[in-house]
């Protein structure tokens, strides 16, 4: 297998669309986190501070273990990404309407958004579930958090400093899904699988 | 009781650390599986040794207890609450209790049916405690098909059973956080359905079903849904599932559930045996 291609935020477009399905990365810089609440909270027109600069930017679908020191500043103690088709509805307007040019989460995601990253020009990468301690690893700062009393701590967003996180392209911005892929081929082995035993 | 907690978040048992290991010999190197393996096994390693949740998403809490009859249920309850939230303070457990209506999240994850306990009157004057955390991602993924069903062809009987589960595995795909473990019930209502098909979870994955009907069920599941591709994390490959473990309960004329909850990789599950003086006498898994 290839070296994983290194990725550093802010990300360009350009960049964004010279990666392809199967392509692993290593992310440094700053990414997001944004799950269900904050998702259909920005969805709605909701209101995002200025210094959330999301515009080239890493949107992480993660809820995060976060736990305050005695000198209260937050510590990640583990960062896994959380199921993203459940964004699916809100997940193409806010890459449009914030210009965001990576969304790392698990699981994939549907036809709606895969549209908004050929469009648009955006990636999404998928990191291993439950992986919470090696990514977790990868968060070198807690830079900031906002909507932590409205959202709780697992559904706000928080700011953080990554060095090489990795994770896979799954869907590129050239209109290319490898879940699509992937479901195409076990429809047709489950079809296989049920004939073979009538 | 905080022990127990910690140690179900931050560690896999041994049976599920071995089925994890037999999966990765199935991949070949250099695939994008054989990485995913690789990830997990540094993932639990260090989860282990830096005390840490496996996964960030530590679930839902779910205590099995066995106990005597005269064993104090209320007590019990108040108990493993506070052990709960001193739990959660610790970063072992996220605060994952959240009121549906009004979205608050206390940060105690304790409130209405959060942790959940399943109590049961034992015969020996010992007290078992289990405790499984399940996350939501293969929560969501889980299923429940009322037979016959003609989207999938599926009649009242184990050939249509085997149609319905493996139409969940497709279904899930990735999502659940596979490979997992899939836990069936045939059989009961809507409500004992899923209940059951979570005890499976109870039981290590390389126990055999003592129903010779149910064993060769399971292991036709297993073989069937390892053949379909989709690989861990959904990235193609030969271990889809690491187990498929089934009961069967009965049912009214008028109904045919089969209910399958999914079991993420990160299948974390624990036990205690409690000696007479309220003190660990040894580890169940």
């Amino acid at each position: 297998m290839n070296n994983p291609k290194p990725l550093q935020t802010p990300l360009n477009e350009e960049r964004v669309r010279e990666l392809h399905v199967g392509d692993r990365v290593v992310i440094t810089g700053v990414i997001f986190t944004a799950r269900d609440a904050v998702h259909k909270h920005l969805a709605a027109g909701g209101y995002l501070p200025p210094e959330a600069d999301l515009r080239d930017g890493v949107i992480y679908h993660c809820g995060p273990v976060a736990v305050r020191g005695d000198d209260g500043r937050w510590q990640i103690v583990a960062a896994g990404p959380t199921t993203s088709c459940r964004e699916e509805p809100y997940q193409a307007e806010i890459i449009r309407r914030f210009g965001v040019r990576a969304v790392i989460g698990k699981g994939g995601m549907g036809h709606k958004t895969l549209e908004a990253l050929r469009q648009h020009g955006c990636v999404y990468l998928h990191a291993v579930g439950g992986a919470a301690q090696v990514l977790a690893e990868c968060v070198t700062a807690v830079e900031d958090v906002w909507f932590l009393d409205e959202f709780g701590a697992p559904e706000a967003m928080w700011k953080l400093a990554v060095a090489d996180f990795p994770a896979v392209v799954t869907m590129d911005a050239n209109g290319n899904s490898f879940h699509e892929m992937i479901r195409i081929g076990s429809r047709t082995a489950i079809a296989r699988v049920l004939h073979a035993s009538e | 009781m905080i022990d127990l907690i910690r140690r179900t978040s931050c560690d896999l048992p041994q049976d599920v650390r071995n089925a994890l290991l037999s999966a990765r010999s199935c991949e070949s190197n250099d695939s994008l599986a054989a990485s995913v393996f690789e990830t997990i096994h540094r993932n639990v390693d260090l989860a282990w040794s830096k005390t840490r949740p496996i996964c960030q998403d530590t679930g839902s809490i779910l205590f099995y207890i066995t106990a005597p009859a005269s064993f104090d249920r209320a007590a019990f309850k108040r108990l493993a609450g506070k052990c709960v939230t001193a739990a959660t303070a610790k970063g072992w457990l996220r605060p994952n209790s959240v009121d549906p209506i009004t979205g608050r999240n206390d940060g105690t994850n304790v409130g209405p049916g959060t942790p959940t306990f399943y109590f049961e009157d034992g015969s020996e004057p010992v007290v078992t405690i289990k405790l499984v955390l399940k996350g939501g991602g293969c929560e969501n993924v889980s299923a429940q098909y009322s037979l016959p069903d003609a989207r999938l062809g599926a009649d009242r009987n184990l050939d249509g059973c085997r149609k319905a589960v493996l139409d969940a595995v497709f279904q899930a795909q990735g999502k659940g956080c596979s490979p997992g473990v899939i836990g069936i019930c045939i059989g009961g209502d809507r409500a004992t359905g899923y209940e059951h098909s979570k005890t499976q979870f109870l039981r290590r994955l390389d126990d055999t079903n003592p129903d010779p009907t149910l064993r060769a069920f399971e292991e036709d599941i297993l073989r069937s849904a390892n053949e379909l591709g989709i690989g861990p994390m959904g990235f193609g490959g030969k271990t889809t599932l690491l187990a498929a473990k089934a009961c069967a309960l009965n049912r009214l004329p008028a109904s045919y559930f089969v209910t399958v909850s999914y079991m993420c990789w990160a299948f974390r599950r624990q036990g205690i045996v409690l000696d007479q003086t309220g003190h660990i006498a040894h580890w169940l898994y």
